[in-house]
């Protein structure tokens, strides 16, 4: 029978691991469900609904700190923060429209859990950079602290980030500790049109080094700027690619900023500017993937990729996947792939050869964030890892969740 | 200070272990006597000291990762050490261990402008890593106070931080990529030149894992466009909780300033007296607040700085009007350390983390603490991130004083935990503060940290007697006690 345990608190969480633990049945630990189709499907006759586990234990935005029980829906902590000009400044990425459930749905543990970080990443770093403490149920029954509540903390080993970005394998989650900034006063985006993907490339790696702290940087080919929905980007004939440089901060210093951007820049292109609303609206969609919402029936891949790569390993994909569309984020450094459905395995060969061709300590790797059961259950979704790191990954896992309670098979088989 | 007993029979075989290990690492790699060994009896934490059993110096990764396999083989303990400039003791010898020295390593392999990268072995500096890009105006922006000397491998080590960290973020935040070695020999890379690594973040739990986990080979960190302007604000307060209110109203204002640095009145006087800065010395707290950036933006930032300040009792605000004016405001604090050194013969450094908010009730504990252990105090810290730097005054010739000094200096931190703050901010747990861990951490805690530990080194042979208290086998770590459960909780809602 499928059982789905829906504990009130921490102390009940507890008491279900451990049931889960002598019975030695795996449980499913689901936040809101935004993100229950990313990751490898698996058996799991139990669920562990931590959706329960609600409320702000901590706020306090003079030190930047902000603490919650794991199942707080994000959308609260995000108001709560707004109220004080703060914010999560790693731009969590809103999955659930792409994987076709609501928006806005997603709980802080999820967040946390999968480390999907935003267009922001360029400049202020992932969830798990700042992801300070928490509070957690291990796979030997025990609850457990790491961490701490302060940004300079090296006492013991850094388990918070272990965790960030685990796919809820090793621990539950009970309660997050998270470092907070500044909301910036205001935002513009600089706009440079109807570059290919090489240029692009070249502009935004132009703009990453200059030193008018950009705070994103994009490019999305004139076939899927259309799709982002903004009015502003032209319809898609008309409109063509649109490469963004996205400023925050002080007035005066986005008013200075963006000048010597258009310097910089102009020769490359016709420079335009998206001032506060729609530049505001152009981040959030590219950060959701919403020109792939709408093509459903598409895989969607992420790419991780050495910046300067990122127009190359396109390119070699559109000769190995005919069809496929692809957008960058990062200066180039995220690759938002879309494969026709008819793709063989997804894709996957070709993607992870193009990806490969780097070669050297370059690195990269994809994940395969949008595709029925039966295909994540067939293709590697995470990316595969060499022998040495494989077995330490499986090690690690085994000294937090021994039984494999957690999510098994989630990222790995056997982990 | 107790280190794990030392095992008689490697002793016994010393000369056996230093012929295999001249068979990995010819000529003068491997260091046997005495007197050229004693260089690496210490590392900055000088009042512990210990003669290794043998020293190895590898060249390439192949050799790190034949010895690290012929000592889990054999049982042998090692101790791997950059420039041995750990102010905890984590590059500490053992009796019966070696050290490992990456000192060798200190090429810079690959710069690479276009994704903002630079590859380099782990023996090349901090600074050295600067200074290999400052010439295309980059730099990389954890800047330890030791950076001229200290290794971007023990930064990684030590996650350190420095005065930049507020704004820029630590080591861990930095680091893209690590080639390293596992105890059993194995070569695993983690991240590389792309932002993020998949899978578990094993480059975050290296990152701040003292030398325990594993022995990092090759690095690559990102780099950062150097700020077009730098200008700094002198902040004189009548008492410490003017000052850290102030530092509170900054933050609130969203202004995350590149260095935000705070001293006390011993502190003031010692750092004067020592480089003439021309600190204000009728004050209790002098904050250096810094910002960094386009020139519009910081300039309008110095001026709502400026405003705060004096909203916040300022007796004295003076803002920098040249780039040498900058540098003379730093002067007294980058020389804090060495200008109490001049006013006591010795001194212990703490490193403990606060609630910022909880400063002006540490401070006033310490001058509690100062008159029980009867021992002067002179304080800097990161105001910023409430990373605190007591100074603890002792003359090690007078009977019973560094015993006083040790005591004084758990007691603040031991405070620190207390307040919601941590043991330490950047120097790391070593060997010094490794007793403390259970005033932060309970058991169950520390034995989940020490099992992570048995995936990478499962023998406890890499760095042992460091960082936990007490040592524990993995195979007894690895034991579960669950009874067979009831269904629980009966009203619990199911579906
Ligand atoms: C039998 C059954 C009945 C169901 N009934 C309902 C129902 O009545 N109502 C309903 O809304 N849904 C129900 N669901 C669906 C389920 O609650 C969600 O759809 C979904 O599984 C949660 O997804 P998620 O893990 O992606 O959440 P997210 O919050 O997006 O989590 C993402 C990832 O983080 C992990 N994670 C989340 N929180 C934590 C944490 N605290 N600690 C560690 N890891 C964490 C997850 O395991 C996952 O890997 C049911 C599911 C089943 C199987
Ligand atoms: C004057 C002074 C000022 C300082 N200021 C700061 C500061 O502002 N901020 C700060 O954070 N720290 C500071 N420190 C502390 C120290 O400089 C840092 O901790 C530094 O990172 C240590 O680097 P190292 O190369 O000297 O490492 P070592 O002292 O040689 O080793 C430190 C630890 O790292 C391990 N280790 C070294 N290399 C490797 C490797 N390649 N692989 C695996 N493990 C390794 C060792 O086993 C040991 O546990 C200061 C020290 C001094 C003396």
């Amino acid at each position: 029978m499928k059982t789905h345990l829906k504990p009130a608190d921490a102390d009940q969480a507890l008491e279900a691991v451990r049931w889960a633990i002598s019975e030695e049945t795996p449980l499913e630990l689901v936040g809101s469900g935004s993100k229950r189709a990313l990751g490898r499907p698996f058996q799991a006759t139990h669920t562990l609904d931590l959706a329960a586990l609600t409320g702000v234990t901590l706020y306090e935005p003079e030190e930047l700190v902000l603490s919650a029980r794991a199942g707080t829906p994000l959308p609260e902590l995000e108001a709560l923060l707004a109220e004080n000009r703060q914010q999560f400044a790693f731009e969590p990425t809103d999955f659930g429209p792409l994987l076709g459930g609501e928006a806005g749905r997603q709980t802080i543990g999820g967040v946390v859990s999968c480390n999907l970080a935003g267009p922001r990443r360029v400049k202020a770093g992932a969830v798990r950079d700042h992801f300070l403490g928490f509070q957690a149920i291990s796979g030997r029954g025990e609850a457990f602290k790491a961490g701490g509540r302060v940004v300079k903390n090296v006492t013991g080993y850094d388990l918070p980030k272990l965790v960030a970005g685990a796919y809820g394998t090793l621990t539950v989650l009970t309660e997050v500790t998270l470092k907070v900034l500044p909301a910036p006063e205001d935002t513009r985006t600089v706009l440079v049109r109807a570059l290919d993907d090489a240029n692009a490339i070249r502009v935004m790696a132009l703009a990453l080094q200059s030193p008018y702290e950009v705070a994103g940087a994009a490019h999305v080919p004139a076939s899927l700027a259309g799709g982002l929905g903004i009015e502003e980007l032209g319809a898609r004939e008309s409109g063509g690619a649109a490469t963004a440089i996205r400023l925050e901060g002080f007035g005066p210093s986005i008013e200075y900023r963006a000048g010597k951007l258009r310097d910089l820049l102009g020769g490359f292109g016709t420079v335009e500017f998206l001032e506060r609303e729609p530049s505001l609206a152009f981040w959030a969609a590219l950060r959701d993937v919403k020109p792939f919402v709408s093509q459903p029936e598409r895989f969607v891949w992420r790419l991780s990729v050495p910046p300067a790569d990122g127009a190359r390993v396109v390119a070699d994909l559109k000769g190995r996947l005919p069809g496929s569309d692809a957008y960058f984020d990062w200066g180039g450094g995220l690759i938002w792939l879309a494969v026709d459905p008819g793709a063989e395995a997804a894709g996957q060969h070709a993607v992870r050869g193009a990806i490969g061709l780097g070669g050297g300590s370059g690195g990269g790797h994809a994940t395969l964030v949008r595709a029925p059961d039966t295909v994540r259950a067939s293709v590697d979704v995470f990316h595969p890892q060499p022998a040495p790191l494989a077995a330490l990954s499986a090690r690690v896992k085994e000294t937090l969740d021994p039984k494999r309670i957690f999510n098994p098979g989630r990222m790995y088989a056997g982990v | 200070m107790k280190m794990p007993t030392p095992d008689a029979s490697v002793l016994a075989r010393r000369a056996e272990i230093v012929n295999a290990l001249r068979a990995v690492v010819p000529g003068e790699g491997v260091i046997v006597e005495r007197d050229e060994m004693r260089v690496y009896e210490t590392d900055a934490l000088t009042a512990y000291r210990q003669l290794p059993m043998v020293v190895v110096l590898p060249t390439t990764t192949e050799q790190v990762s034949q010895v690290l396999k012929y000592c889990n083989e054999m049982g042998i303990k090692v101790v791997p050490r950059g420039a041995g400039t750990s102010l905890s003791g984590g590059a500490l010898p053992l009796a019966d261990g070696i050290i490992l020295g990456l000192g060798k390593f200190n090429k810079i392999l690959d710069i690479d402008y276009a994704n903002r990268t630079v590859t380099a072995q782990p023996g090349v500096t901090n600074l050295g890593i600067t200074n290999a890009v400052a010439h295309e105006g980059f730099y990389y922006a954890p800047d330890p106070s030791s950076q001229i000397a200290c290794t971007i491998g023990g930064n990684i080590a030590e996650n350190s931080g420095g005065v930049h960290c507020l704004k820029y973020g630590l080591t861990t935040n930095n680091v893209l990529g690590i080639e390293m070695v596992l105890m059993n020999g194995d070569i695993v890379r983690l991240g590389g030149k792309h932002l993020e690594s998949e899978g578990y973040d094993l480059l975050g739990i290296m990152t701040g894992s003292e030398g325990l986990l594993g022995v990092v080979t090759e690095v690559t960190v990102r780099i950062l466009r150097k700020p077009e302007t730098l200008r700094a604000v002198l902040i004189g307060f009548p008492s410490s909780e003017t000052g850290g209110n102030c530092v509170a109203a900054i933050i609130a204002a969203g202004i995350i300033p590149g260095g935000m640095e705070m001293m006390d009145k011993p502190a003031i006087h010692a750092a004067e007296e020592f480089v003439h800065a021309g600190y204000p010395l009728d004050v209790e707290a002098l904050l250096i607040v810094e910002l960094d950036g386009p020139e519009a933006e910081v300039n309008h930032l110095i001026g709502e700085v400026e405003k705060i300040a004096r909203e916040y009792g300022a007796v004295s605000v003076r803002v920098s009007e040249s780039e040498d004016e900058r540098m003379v405001f730093w002067a007294g604090r980058k020389a804090a350390f060495p200008a109490v050194g001049r006013i006591s013969p010795d001194y212990l450094c703490m490193d403990g983390t606060i609630p910022r908010k909880q400063l002006p009730l540490v401070l006033n504990r310490m001058t509690e603490m100062s008159e029980k252990h009867g021992l002067r105090v002179a304080n800097v810290f990161h105001a910023g991130d409430g990373n605190l730097h007591p100074l603890i005054l002792y003359d090690a010739n007078k009977p019973g004083e560094l015993q006083a000094a040790e005591d004084f200096g758990a007691d603040i931190l031991k405070l620190c935990v207390e307040v919601g703050g941590v043991l330490t901010g950047e120097h790391g747990v070593g060997v010094e503060k490794r007793d403390l861990m259970i005033h932060q951490f309970t058991e169950i805690d520390l034995n989940q940290q020490q099992r992570l530990k048995c995936a990478f080194d499962p023998e406890g042979l890499l760095n042992p007697g460091k960082v936990f208290p007490q040592l524990h086998r993995c195979a007894e770590l690895g034991r579960m006690h669950i009874h067979r459960g009831q269904i629980p909780f009966p009203d619990l809602p199911r579906f």
